[in-house]
Parts: C-alpha cells; structure tokens; sequence
C-alpha cells in the first residue's frame, strides 16, 4: 500500500489539542505513521545490521572500562619488552629480541587485536577507548548543529520577510566558510585552560563546538524549506484562527510535524562528523596524548606502514565500520519514513 | 611493490660483493657496495672516474643558492660546487670536524693576543668568466650578508658579533659610491691578504671562516636577494640558466675553475642536478631504485623506509647510521615551580626511561643513550660521566623519589610538557617521558603546539613558558660548528635567554657554567679547552636542566652509482664535494 500524502496531520493529532479540528483529515491508514515506518525499516536488513552495529559501537563506548578490563590492558600502558627496539614492531617471540617482528602486530589472545609499535600499548584498549572519543564529538555536534539548525530554520521559515533574509544569508556565510582550516587555526590558538575547562574536556568541548556550530546551515535549509511548506497547511491555520501565538505554532504545531526528517539528517550527518573529528586528529588538532582517538591512530600509524601494517588498517577500519554503520542505519531510517517509498 | 624493487636492488649488492672479493678494492665501473655503516668512517666506492650526470633531490626548495644568504647544513656543503670559501671542512674520515684551508693557502695566522687572523689566498683563484678573485670580494661577501638593517636576512650574523671596528658600518647599500667605506674589521692590504680584526679572543674563528658566507662575490654583480638566481661560480661548477626556488638546479662544468688552486675538490661529475620539492618517501624509493644518487637535504631516510632498509640485510649494507651531531633533549625549566628546586629537576632525571625513550626515537639507529650534553663527536664529550646510573637505563624510581622528599614534593608534582605536535617522534618521546615520570608520581600533561611557532613563541619565550606552566619542554640542538663553544653556548649559556626565540628553554643561568663557557672560548689550548668543556658538561647535568634523550642518528642511504662516499661530521651529512657517480 502507499503511504498517505498528509500524514503528518496524523502525527499531529496526538500532540497538539489546539490542532484537533484540523485533525479530523481522513485517516488513509488503520495504522500510525511510526508503526508504518517500523515495519518497513525492520524488514530492511541491510538497515537493521546498520542499527545493530550502531548499538554495539555505543554499548562498546559505554562499557570501555569494562571491556578493557576483562579483554585488554589499560589503553596508556606500555608493554616494551615485546616490542623490537628498532623498527617498533611487536616482536615474534618476546624472550627473544632477534626473533624478528610479527607480522600480525603482535596479536594473541591476550592483545586481540595487536600491540602500537614503538610503546606496545594494547589495540583493542586502544580502539575501545577511541570510540569514546569518536561518538562523542559525533553525537555532540550532531546535537549541536541539529539545535541551532532547526531553530533557526524553523523561524527563518515561518517568519519569511527580513527575518528569513538575515537567517539565509548568515547561512550562505557559514556554508563558504573553510571550516577545515579555521578549525586548525582555532585549535592552535585557544590556550589550555579557557571557558572554565582544562585539558582533553576543553579539547573535546571545542571539536563539538567547531563541527557543531559551523555545519547547523545544512539542517537549517532543510528545515526552513520544510516549514515553507508546512506553514500554509490547514491546521496551522486552524492554530492560528483560535488565537495561538507564534511560539505555540512554531514549537508545537510545526516541530512535531518536523521531527522525522531531523532524526533522518541527524543520523546521516553522525558519520560525517566521525570523518571530520577524524580528519582533526589525523592533522594533530584533535585531543591531547596519551588518550586514543582514532584519526590520531591513524596518523601516527603512517611511519610504520611498511614494517606494522595492522597499525594503519585496524584505526581505519573502525572508522570504516563506524561511518558504513550510521550510513546504512540513516539511509534505512529516510526509506522507511519516506511517504513515497512503496514498502 | 616495494618488496620486489628491494629485492632488485638487494640481487645487484650480493653479486657486486662477489666481484669486489675477486677483484680487490672499488672500481670505477659496476660501483662496489659498501657494508653497514661503513661510510661513517672510511670512504666507499673510492674512485678518480670522472664524467657523468650526479643526480640530487630535496623535498622542500632549496633554502637559497646564494653562499651568503642560508643557514641550512645541505646549501653549506652544496654551495661549495659553485663558491668557494676561506677554509672548509676536512673531507678526510675520522678528521672531518677539523677545518682546512679552501681559497686560503694555509691556515690562518693568529696574533699574540688572539685578536687578530690574517689569511693569504691561494694564487690562480678565478671567477667563471676567467677575471681573477681579490680578497675585497670575499670582504664584500661578508659585508652584504652580516651588516646593515638589509643585509641578507637568512645567514647567521657571527661576522657582525665578532669583529672590531665595524660597529657604525651600515652595509653595502647604505654608500653605493663605496660600499665597503666605514668597514674596518676587515683589512685587504693586498688583492691576496685579509686580515680580521677581533673585538675579544674568540677561538672558534677558523670556524666561522667556513661559513658559506666567506665566499667571493663581484661588487657589481650583486643585486641582493635576487643574486641567487645566477651566483658567480668560483669552483669548478657554474649554474646553467637561472635558478629561481623550485625550478631545480643544473650545474655544468666551469672550465675557468682551476684544479691546481684546488686541492679539496676532485670534481668527479660534468654535470650536477637538483630536483626539488620531491615527496620524501618518493625521494627514498628513488634512491634504492638508483634513480637517484643522493637526498640533498641530508636528514636520512623517512621513517616508513627506514624499518624496511634496516630490516633488510643486503639493503642495509648500503645504509650508513651515524650520528649527526644533534642532541635531542628535554629543556627542564629552572624557573617553573617546583622544577626550580634543583632536586625535583634530579628527581626527574633520575626518573626518565631511557630505554623508552631511545625506542621512541627509533631504538638504536634512532640515536644512542646519552649520559652527558656534549656529543661524542665534540672535544669535551665524557664518555665516563653517568651522573644518574640505572639498570637497563631504566630510570632509578627509589633516588627519585629520595630526590623528590629531599625538594619537599614526596608526593610528586604536576607539570606541563611542550611538544611540536607534527612531529611524530617527539611526541611518543613525549609519551614515554609521561609514562615514566608516572611511576613516581609526577604527572606530565602533554601540550601541543604547531612547529612552526614553537621556538619562536611557545617554548622559545620564557613569558609564555611560566605562563603555561611548561616546566618541560622537547627540544633539540644541533651546533652551527662542533665545538663546546658552538654547541653550548646557546642553550646553556644565561646571556643567551631571550624574550623570544629563546634556546635556552630551560632558562639555565648558572655562574659557574658561564664563567667557564666564557674562559673556554677565550683559550687557545686545545687541551686545556677540552678539561673546561668536561668540567661545563658536568656541571649543566648536574643542574638537571637538560634530560639527554638521544644524541641523534640519520640512516644515510648511498645507492651503488654513488662513488667516493663518505660521511662528513662538520655538515652532519655525507660530504657533496668528492661525490662522483657511474650514472651516465
């Protein structure tokens, strides 16, 4: 069956009371549009493993002192003694320093997924711990940019005039801007200790608030867009005839009919912001040493590409996973929730 | 692909060793390899062969070619092909910190006070266009790079420190009618005589004479900065066309320079080429396919290519390990609390893993473990000093954590470590400093700053230094000349902290140390030089103020067209001069 064109005035129905007569349009569906999506969304499985590696990379972040504990070492301790001293390669038999440097990196069932050449620092700490890092920026500046993207949209959008020209164009400014090398500039010049943070918070406050607050124009078109059209619907009329003000209409008429495509560019825009929190790290603008995150892996990897290949591929890897995951996870949850795919 | 390329390359050294066996001794053709390291101390693939191209690359531009405008080692010992200097570096093996004689006929003649060099020139020195070289042109060469507000801004200024006489001569532009006027501290009674005039005795000088800057040029064919585009040859090269920075550099044979003037330059090769702004890993690939014959720049192979050569026996005969004259050190600042309490300094010192800190920096070809300052290639260096001894150099926790009750910190202390942070081998030096303190309790936060302003205004200025708290900071040295003198006295000498690129990090400012650094370079006793310099290296690591973390090493790679090799510890690199190549 085909979705209903107006299904958003269905979402609508249960949130807002002021919204009650528009909300008599003819029910096209016995079921609600979140029930419609769910459906389609759990028989693509393409989609579905997305979702359940998503999960696990969370629950792998949460629960990284434990994992570390019960597989691995604490991801700052070194482990010389198995490293050859010359190349920094996981030697093949530690008692023996001539024995030549293994292949694998050193993995065992003690260090799963190999030793960090030179330091002999655990991988799987390493990488669990960089997870950490990596979804937290991501979320973080998701969040960020989802906030001021949609309020900003949203009035752009509903207000139009003066107001959506000073919005768009604010935005038009935001989108030519080099991010990539203001952020580099930005992380060269704040000092340690600024806005009441010191250290890594401080560096992983900044990251969030780089990516965040320099990507919101792209959710804010969408948004703005979306709300152009939404604005001349019946029940916002209706809204408006019985006397509600602006910030009623906005927040709780419109808002709700807006969380689906959102939580859709949100959700696309996660692995984006893995890449970019990446791309800092790799070009040592990301956070301090000793604590791991996976573009700085990366980059320190490059000088042992020839003799500890695994430095460089099992970092990338996660990224990989990583970015593939919320892709396919994002792309499932438009399809399901798009009203002109058939299921 | 590298593996196979290797392979190749390790096949032509097994049977070139075989022929070497049969035949006795390098020929000219085939090229014979050497073994590892062995142009560290004699020569490999000696040859007279003259004739063929000899092919240079760098990964940057080159700095300059202009003699008087560069402070790079590689423009210092290439610049020679084309400008010729008063003395040069020995190029013999095991005597190569040691100056000879270039365009001088012998070496300089020193007043009873020690005030005073006169140098003669050697006869039949010309120019490319056959016009004779005077001693006012190398006067001139000096004057346009060290005097006046528009002197040549990339050089070091040791002329305008050192000499009498000159303290109101304002450069070679200030009187263009008579651009030397007013410049007393140099004499030319004669076209063939110099005569250098002193403001105190100054030991070093021979080595400030063989700076590129003591080079001739042609008052009239100066045109400043630009000179670099074409530099009056006065060795056996000439440039052919103009150089401008990036467009690589061809050198002909200049068929005006006379051998007979000459005697540090076989000049081997017709013809020299410079590629520039090669890839560094492009660079190393090419080298062990022998498509090139040497890295001009002079810093080794990439670390990538590095792990494979010394992995690889037969590849590794044709690498070389040697030290390169620097010292890579962390400056422990005297004045950040509480590391100005000389015994949390010992407290650190005695701490550091020195084991971790040499596999940081590459393990053994990497650098060697210091005990002391000065390195083992400079008059003074005390291969028995080992003021804080440990097993495996593993740090010794239980004097440190003595030392750190003794400056009332028993629980340990925080501080702020300084690194570049696009420069990868420092920060896992960082790392491991990090990790070693931490077992008795000083925790280090790591602060990373961009390279290109860190010595200039992060590390190099005490201000920000007590600001951030950067009690540690990752340094490294490498002296404009080996001596004590040039190698200590800007980072452990007190008259040299300055407000901004300072070099002494540490902001040592001992009496002692001075005091003796300024008697050092006063005395002429080469032996009594020596005991002064031991006593100062003593001295600075009992202060704690400088943590050795490797007297550093390069892995040289010499392909088997390269003849004539071997490595020069002045330049800190192999010596360009008698190169020669079987590349045609």
């Amino acid at each position: 069956m085909s979705a209903p064109s107006d299904a958003p005035e269905k979402q609508v129905e249960e949130s807002g009371a002021a919204a009650e007569a528009a909300a008599k349009a003819p029910a096209a569906a016995e079921r609600s549009l979140r029930q419609i999506a769910w459906q389609r969304f759990r028989r693509d499985k393409v989609a579905m493993g997305g979702a359940v590696v998503v999960v696990l990379l969370i629950a792998m972040a949460v629960l990284a002192p434990l994992l570390t504990k019960l597989f691995g070492f604490p991801p700052n301790e070194f482990h010389q003694d198995l490293m050859d001293p010359l190349t920094g390669g996981a030697l093949n038999d530690p008692a023996d320093p001539a024995s030549g440097i293994d292949p694998w990196g050193g993995m065992s069932s003690e260090h799963l997924l190999g030793l960090e050449p030179v330091t002999g620092r655990d991988m799987f700490s390493r990488i669990v711990y960089g997870a950490q890092i990596s979804l937290l920026v991501a979320f973080g500046a998701t969040v960020l940019c989802v906030a001021i993207g949609t309020v900003l949209g949203i009035v752009a959008g509903y207000f139009g005039g003066i107001t959506d020209t000073i919005i768009s164009r604010a935005m038009d400014i935001f989108l030519a801007f080099p991010l990539l090398l203001f952020a580099i500039a930005l992380a060269g010049v704040v000092p340690d200790g600024a806005f009441g943070l010191q250290g890594n918070a401080l560096r992983v406050g900044l990251l969030i608030f780089i990516i965040g607050f320099f990507n919101w124009p792209y959710i804010g078109r969408i948004v703005r867009g979306q709300t152009l059209m939404l604005k001349e619907r019946e029940f916002v009329e209706a809204a408006r005839s019985l006397g509600a003000g602006s910030g009623h209409i906005l927040f709780r008429e419109l808002l709700p009919n807006l969380i689906t495509p959102i939580l859709v560019y949100s959700t696309l825009l996660i692995p984006t912001n893995i890449i970019f929190e990446a791309s800092l790290s790799f070009l040592g603008v990301g956070i301090n040493p000793p604590t791991p995150s996976w573009g700085g892996m990366l980059s320190d990897s490059l000088d042992f590409y020839t003799t500890s290949p695994h430095f460089v591929i099992i970092p990338g890897l996660a990224i990989f996973i990583t970015v593939l995951a919320f892709n396919l996870f994002g792309d499932g949850l438009r399809d399901a929730f798009d009203p002109r795919s058939s299921d | 692909m590298s593996k196979s390329s290797l392979g190749l390359a390790a096949l032509g050294v097994s049977s070139v060793l075989l022929l070497s066996a049969c035949g006795g001794g390098g020929g000219s053709e085939g090229g014979a390899a050497g073994s590892f390291d062995q142009a560290t101390t004699e020569v490999v693939n000696a040859s007279e062969e003259q004739g063929g191209t000899l092919r240079y690359a760098i990964s940057a531009n080159i700095e300059s070619t202009d003699p008087g405008n560069t402070y790079y080692g590689y423009v210092w010992n290439f610049s020679r092909y084309y400008a010729r200097t008063l003395l040069t570096y020995n190029a013999e093996p095991g005597k190569t910190t040691e100056t000879v004689p270039d365009m001088a006929a012998e070496m300089p003649e020193i007043s009873d006070d020690g005030k005073s060099y006169t140098v003669k020139l050697r006869d039949g020195l010309t120019y490319e266009d056959g016009s004779a070289i005077t001693s006012e042109d190398i006067k001139y060469g000096i004057a346009r790079s060290n005097f006046g507000d528009d002197a040549l801004p990339n050089g070091p200024r040791y002329f305008k420190e050192l000499l009498a006489d000159s303290e109101d001569y304002e450069g070679v532009n200030a009187n263009p009618s008579d651009p030397l006027a007013g410049f007393d501290g140099i004499e030319t009674p004669d076209d063939q005589t110099l005569v250098f005039h002193l403001k105190k005795p100054f030991a070093d000088f021979p080595y400030v004479l063989v700076q590129p800057q003591t080079a001739p040029v042609p008052a009239d064919a100066d045109k400043g900065q630009q000179y670099q585009e074409h530099v009056v040859s006065s060795g056996p090269y000439k440039f052919e066309g103009d150089w401008t920075p990036g467009s690589g550099l061809t050198l002909v044979r200049n068929e005006e320079w006379n051998p007979d003037s000459d005697p540090v330059r076989p000049a081997l090769p017709d013809k020299i080429t410079v590629e520039e702004g090669v890839d560094q890993n492009e660079i190393d690939q090419r080298l062990i396919n022998g498509e090139l014959d040497v890295d001009l720049g002079g810093t080794g192979l990439g670390p990538a290519q590095k792990g494979d050569i010394l992995t690889d026996e037969d590849a590794k005969a044709n690498a070389d390990n040697p030290e390169n004259g620097s010292l890579r050190y962390v400056a422990v600042n005297t004045v950040v609390e509480p590391l100005d309490n000389e015994a949390c300094r010992q407290a650190v010192m005695y701490a550091a893993d020195h084991n971790s800190l040499q596999r940081a920096w590459g393990g053994a070809a990497g650098g060697e473990i210091p005990n002391d300052v000065i390195p083992p290639a400079i008059p003074g260096h005390d291969p028995k000093l080992d003021l804080y001894p440990s097993e495996g150099d593993k740090g010794d926790l239980d004097k440190a954590e003595a030392k750190l009750e003794e400056c009332g910190e028993e629980d340990g202390f925080s501080t702020n470590l300084g690194v570049r942070s696009d420069r990868p081998t420092e920060v896992a030096a960082a790392e491991a400093l990090q990790a070693s303190l931490e077992r008795v309790g000083i925790k280090v936060n790591i602060k990373q700053y961009p390279s290109d302003t860190f010595t200039n205004t992060q590390a190099g200025s005490p201000d920000f230094v007590h600001e951030n708290e950067l009690g540690l900071n990752i340094y490294g040295w490498i002296p404009d000349w080996p001596t004590g003198y040039g190698f200590l006295s800007y980072i452990a000498h007190g008259d040299n902290i300055k407000k901004a690129g300072n070099s002494n990090i540490s902001e040592l400012d001992d009496e002692e140390i001075n005091e003796m650094l300024d008697e050092a370079v006063a005395t002429e006793d080469a032996s009594e030089q020596e005991r002064l310099y031991k006593e100062i290296d003593r001295r600075i690591m009992e202060t704690g103020a400088i943590l050795p973390i490797v007297f550093e090493k390069s892995v040289l790679y010499r392909p088997e067209n390269l003849t004539n090799v071997r490595f020069s510890a002045g330049y800190a690199m192999y010596d360009y001069m008698p190169l020669g190549t079987t590349n045609t």
